[in-house]
């Protein structure tokens, strides 16, 4: 966003598109993050619109199966590595190295580099949908065989945008640990790191150790498809269910990658609008650790109806219903830091309340389906889908809201309009409840997710559900309205744009100066 | 500050996560042996039985299924056996090919309960081979095992599935060869 | 603490009453491991409900009283080992407690042996295969809701998308082992009321059971993706009484018998060109139009078209081929197992000349015979 008061340092940025093609300045790196997450969002969310749409009546309305499917996927893929993923990555560039007091990102031209592959990787992918034989049909999690001897041709495409997409993570993510490791001011010892820095650290080792594991599943895919290996496919001698045990020993830390930063975000909130220190920060450091640990044991409760032994069905059974201690622990501390707080309800607040309560209602249908013998009925219904997007958009996506709206002041130097901020709160609010509630009840009702039509008695809540879909949908362009007029114009805002907030950010300019922290900050 | 020996490090560890997915192939494969986690029997041939249990039955039924556009039709002479174990039987099976032309028939084993699958030794079996039917070509193929005593006793009943695959298309040389 | 018992025990009950069979939650089902599913699903729910109301009202609490806009001043206090190790142990506790009843349930339903009746079920693109083990007996099931309603063409059925051509029957009151396999893709057969849902995946079997308490006729759907008609592909089963099941079987026998005899009868016979072409319209309709639609074009870079197609209006042989024997690898099937003489050689008729191929051809059941048995080499 605009630093052009930065012209006071000793180099500024450059002018024109050149700035941001060759930039190598976290501060511009993040905001190219965080814009093209927004575009992303906005992306995955015309899909939905298109999937809700389909699914607003029984019967087939706008689209045929085949493309229904397409939508599915392809919204999937999008708000996972288009949406959320960047967002994360947007915040660890803008806020990372002002929080520790370093200068920048420790491999800033690396960091160039990570940005500018993934819209390559997401034009190749939406490109893929305008083929013949369309874009990737056969859900986010590419099951074999149906994404390996029954896809069409363009799943090479699939597979390279997948491909780009893990490298630019991995880029990303290697990038935070040097930055974390190497570049901490003087004083800023570990259990002094904030904890977004925290969970933003394990979040990078995760990122290092599924992702590849990821690039390694679709290159099976690729060659199984095209090169005649037989990984997935028991003609050969391989197992289609293999592909899915590959794929969630990455697909399920991959959900902790998305919820992680979530965590850090909202430890930084909640205190400074309680006006009172976390409670337990060592707890929260440990409790975040043992999450990213159990999420490597726990990949085959996604699975428990492909046919596993009892013993394996235990195993995966206790251990999902484990993690959701460590994560009692957490939302116990929120709770435990507003206690006794001078609480106010401004809109970066509002969010994270928001998100401590509807989270932990995810959390709840997370417990539910770690439950083996129910999980049979709740597997792949309404249920799951309902119990994702709860963790998903009122967790992961109301995070990064509450993050925008509590350092956009920072990044822009303008106070944004609270007015419309608290309207695009309570409008989010309550349609993403209208949106996503009943699909519980859908699901339980035993409507299977990923089909275009469904019957009768599914109609209602689908109506429903669908409004509040329509509902939501337009209430991000609120967003959007209030993101575009703070950059443009606003108040101008203080050094420290919230009284209770603590941290390094708050002690540079709004907006920060293009380079901040060349010489380190002593941490007492 | 230098941070290369850290990078190193990181995309070291990347690389080793990358040929860990790779690695999970063979290793999920052995996991399958140890635990039976996917019902899947050895494709190799099996020692001969040690010892015979008299003291209980095993039911082991048997059931084929041609992969939708595989051309063979194959079918256990007997639905079921009951077998002491240790003890070793023969079942006959009878294939067909049904197309007219030459095809190459792979037969992939799976036993159900899945835990079951390390109990049941073949010592001779269709699916250790790929094979070769002619036009219509009518086979007769012996099936020789014995279910190990150390099954657990909790399993009476086992399923010993086999889904024909055409591999045709992968094996050219195959029909080539044996149409000289 | 006895209060709170029996409000919690209250609210497993209320609920039931109030929601049972509704189309709110869960079914209870017919069979004793369902309703065991129900009664854990609630447990766990009551659970997390309370746990839920109970932090929140803290929560709440706190935003209320402990507001800047109502003078509050922020006390200093950030740790205290005694509540993290406290509300560590609690929640552990409560999980101990969900864990044992879910182990029991679950060893019940993974106890497949001594079954009364085995029924293999195969899931293909996109219907399901039953095949009666040991009886001789196995035919397909497909979606029975017409293409007009799903295109809203017509007004939609009471059981729109939940209705077979043929349900698969099982007797009341015995064990039925289910073994499950795919001829393609991974699909997944269900049956919310038996709280059976177990995957099909090619190349393998999977186990299941049930054994159904009451008759009457339960639906389900496939709950895996599986490619384009993933919706449309329900499970319905009809569960009878043990008598009337062995009836059925006899009958489900001789049909065979007769069929086969029909099919004899037909070889001699010369059928008109109207009589293929309508039947197989009605064939088309039902078995080919989610892939080729109902204009015969097909999905561009999916499924190929009819119309104009090199196979359909070329070598009459190679059309029955692959018709016949399918194209292994793609969605396209061997509907030798699953369509009569007759019928295979009405829809090769009709995809002769229908969509403009106007070859003029009429395909005899004989025709398709003499392939099947391998003469026209």
């Amino acid at each position: 966003m605009s630093t052009a008061a930065a012209t006071h340092e000793h180099h500024g940025p450059a002018t024109g598109i050149k700035r941001w093609l060759f930039t190598t300045n976290h501060k511009d790196i993040g905001t190219l993050y965080l814009l093209f997450s927004l575009l992303m969002f906005l992306t995955g969310g015309a899909m939905a619109m298109v999937i809700r749409a389909e699914l607003f009546q029984p019967g087939l309305q706008l689209v045929d199966p085949h493309f229904f499917n397409q939508m599915t996927t392809v919204h999937g893929l999008i708000m996972v590595f288009g949406a959320v993923m960047p967002a994360f990555t947007g915040l660890a560039n803008w806020m990372i190295p002002m929080m520790i007091g370093a200068p920048d990102m420790a491999l800033p031209r690396m960091n160039n580099w990570s940005f500018w592959i993934l819209p390559f990787a997401f034009a190749i992918l939406l490109m893929s949908l305008f083929m013949d034989g369309g874009g990737p049909a056969f859900g986010w999690t590419f099951y074999a065989p149906l994404s390996t001897t029954y896809s069409n041709d363009n799943t090479a495409l699939f597979v390279f945008a997948i491909h780009i997409m893990g490298a630019s993570s991995i880029m990303g993510a290697i990038n935070v640990i040097v930055t974390i490791v190497n570049l901490r001011a003087p004083g800023m010892k570990w259990m002094k790191l904030p904890l977004f820095v925290w969970t933003w650290l394990i979040t990078a080792f995760l990122l290092i150790a599924v992702m590849p594991v990821l690039a390694g599943a679709v290159t099976m895919v690729l060659t199984d498809k095209y090169f005649g290996t037989d990984f997935f496919n028991a003609a050969g001698g391989g197992d289609p269910v293999m592909f899915q045990h590959i794929f969630w020993f990455f697909g399920h830390p991959e959900v902790y990658i998305m919820i992680l930063p979530a965590f850090g975000i909202i430890s930084t909130i909640v205190p400074t609008f309680s006006r009172k220190k976390l409670f337990g920060y060592s707890s929260m450091v440990y409790a975040t650790a043992s999450i990213a640990l159990l999420s490597f044991v726990v990949w085959a409760h996604h699975m428990f109806t492909t046919g596993m032994p009892l013993a394996g069905e235990l195993f995966f059974m206790y251990s999902t219903m484990l993690i959701s201690v460590p994560t009692g622990v957490k939302v116990f501390n929120w709770v435990a830091t507003m206690w006794r707080g001078s609480i106010s309800f401004e809109a970066p607040m509002m969010f994270a309340i928001a998100f401590i309560v509807l989270f932990t209602l995810g959390g709840f249908s997370g417990l539910m389906l770690a439950i083996t013998p129910v999980d049979f009925q709740y597997h792949d219904t309404y249920f799951v889908v309902a119990h994702f997007h709860y963790v998903l958009v009122t967790g992961a996506v109301f995070s990064i809201m509450a993050a925008a709206y509590y350092w956009l002041p920072k990044w822009t130097g303008h106070m944004y309009s609270t007015t419309l901020a608290k309207w695009h709160f309570w409008m989010s609010l309550i349609s993403v409840n209208v949106l996503f509630f009943p699909m519980h009840f859908v699901g339980l009702a035993g409507m299977p997710r990923r089909i275009p039509d469904y019957a009768l008695q599914f109609a209602d809540f689908n109506a429903i559900i669908s409004i509040g879909g329509f509902a939501f949908g337009l209430s991000q362009l609120l967003f959007v309205a209030v993101v575009f007029k703070c950059i443009k114009a606003g108040e101008k805002a203080p050094a420290k744009v919230w009284d209770g907030a603590e941290g390094l950010e708050w002690q540079v300019a709004s907006p920060a100066p293009y380079h901040t922290f060349e010489t380190p900050p002593e941490v007492k | 500050m230098n941070h290369m020996p850290l990078l190193r490090k990181l995309l070291l560890t990347t690389l080793a996560m990358f040929a860990f997915a790779f690695a999970l192939v063979p290793l999920y494969d052995v996991f399958c042996d140890v635990t039976g986690l996917n019902g899947k029997p050895s494709m190799e041939q099996a020692q001969q039985s040690q010892s015979v249990d008299n003291s209980r039955e095993v039911t082991v039924s048997f059931t084929t299924h041609a992969q939708s556009g595989a051309p063979f039709k194959v079918s256990a002479r007997q639905q079921a056996v009951v077998v002491k174990p240790g003890e070793m039987s023969v079942v006959t099976f009878a294939a067909a090919n049904t197309s007219d032309q030459a095809r190459v028939m792979q037969a992939i084993p799976s036993v159900s309960p899945g835990l079951a699958a390390k109990y049941l030794h073949k010592l001779a079996c269709f699916c250790f081979d790929q094979q070769t039917l002619q036009a219509n070509e009518q086979q007769e193929y012996q099936l020789r095992f014995y279910v190990d005593p150390a099954l657990p006793p909790e399993y009476e009943e086992l399923t010993l599935s086999y889904t024909l695959f055409d591999i045709s298309a992968k094996h050219p040389e195959s029909l080539v060869a044996s149409a000289r | 603490m006895k209060q709170l018992c029996s409000l919690m025990l209250l609210c497993l009950f209320v609920p039931q009453l109030a929601f049972a069979n509704s189309k709110y939650n869960l079914r209870p089902g017919v069979t004793d491991i369902s309703e065991n599913v129900y009664q854990l699903h609630m447990t766990i729910f009551i659970i997390c409900c309370v746990i839920g109301v109970i932090v929140f009202s803290v929560m709440f609490w706190a935003l209320l009283r402990h507001r800047k806009s109502k003078g509050a001043t922020a006390a200093t206090f950030h740790e205290s080992t005694k509540v993290e190790i406290l509300w560590t142990a609690i929640p552990f506790l409560i999980l101990i407690g969900m864990a044992v009843p879910a182990t029991k349930t679950l060893i019940a339903m993974e106890d497949t042996s001594k079954a009364d009746v085995t029924i293999k079920i195969t899931g293909s693109q996109w219907k399901w295969h039953y095949e009666y083990m040991g009886h001789d007996l196995g035919f397909y099931s497909l979606l029975a809701t017409p293409q007009g309603q799903i295109k809203n063409a017509e007004a939609k059925g009471e059981n729109y998308l939940l209705e077979v051509d043929k349900p698969l029957v099982i007797p009341t009151g015995k064990k039925v082992r289910f073994l499950m396999t795919s001829d393609d893709v991974i699909h997944s057969w269900w049956v919310p009321d038996f709280a059976v849902k177990k995957d099909a995946n090619p190349g393998f079997i999977n186990e299941a059971w049930t054994k159904v308490n009451e008759a009457g006729i339960y639906r389900g759907q496939c709950a895996e993706l599986c490619g384009q008609d993933h919706g449309f592909m329900p499970v319905v089963v009809e569960a009878k009484s043990p008598e009337e099941f062995d009836t059925w079987l006899a009958e489900q026998k001789q049909a065979m018998l007769d069929q086969a005899d029909a099919d004899a009868a037909l070889l001699d016979q010369t059928l008109s060109h109207e009589e293929l072409m309508s039947t197989g319209e009605q064939v088309y309709m039902t078995r080919c139009v989610a892939c080729h639609q109902p204009t015969g074009l097909g999905v561009p870079g999916v499924f190929p078209a009819i119309k104009g197609s090199p196979i359909a209006t070329g070598e009459i042989k190679d059309h029955i081929d692959i018709v016949v024997q399918g194209k292994p690898g793609t969605a396209m099937q061997a509907f030798v197992s699953q369509l009569t003489i007759k019928e295979l050689a009405s829809v090769v008729t009709y995809q002769r000349n229908a969509f403009g191929n106007d070859t003029g051809d009429t395909v005899q059941p004989s025709a398709i015979q003499a392939f099947i048995d391998g003469e026209e080499q």
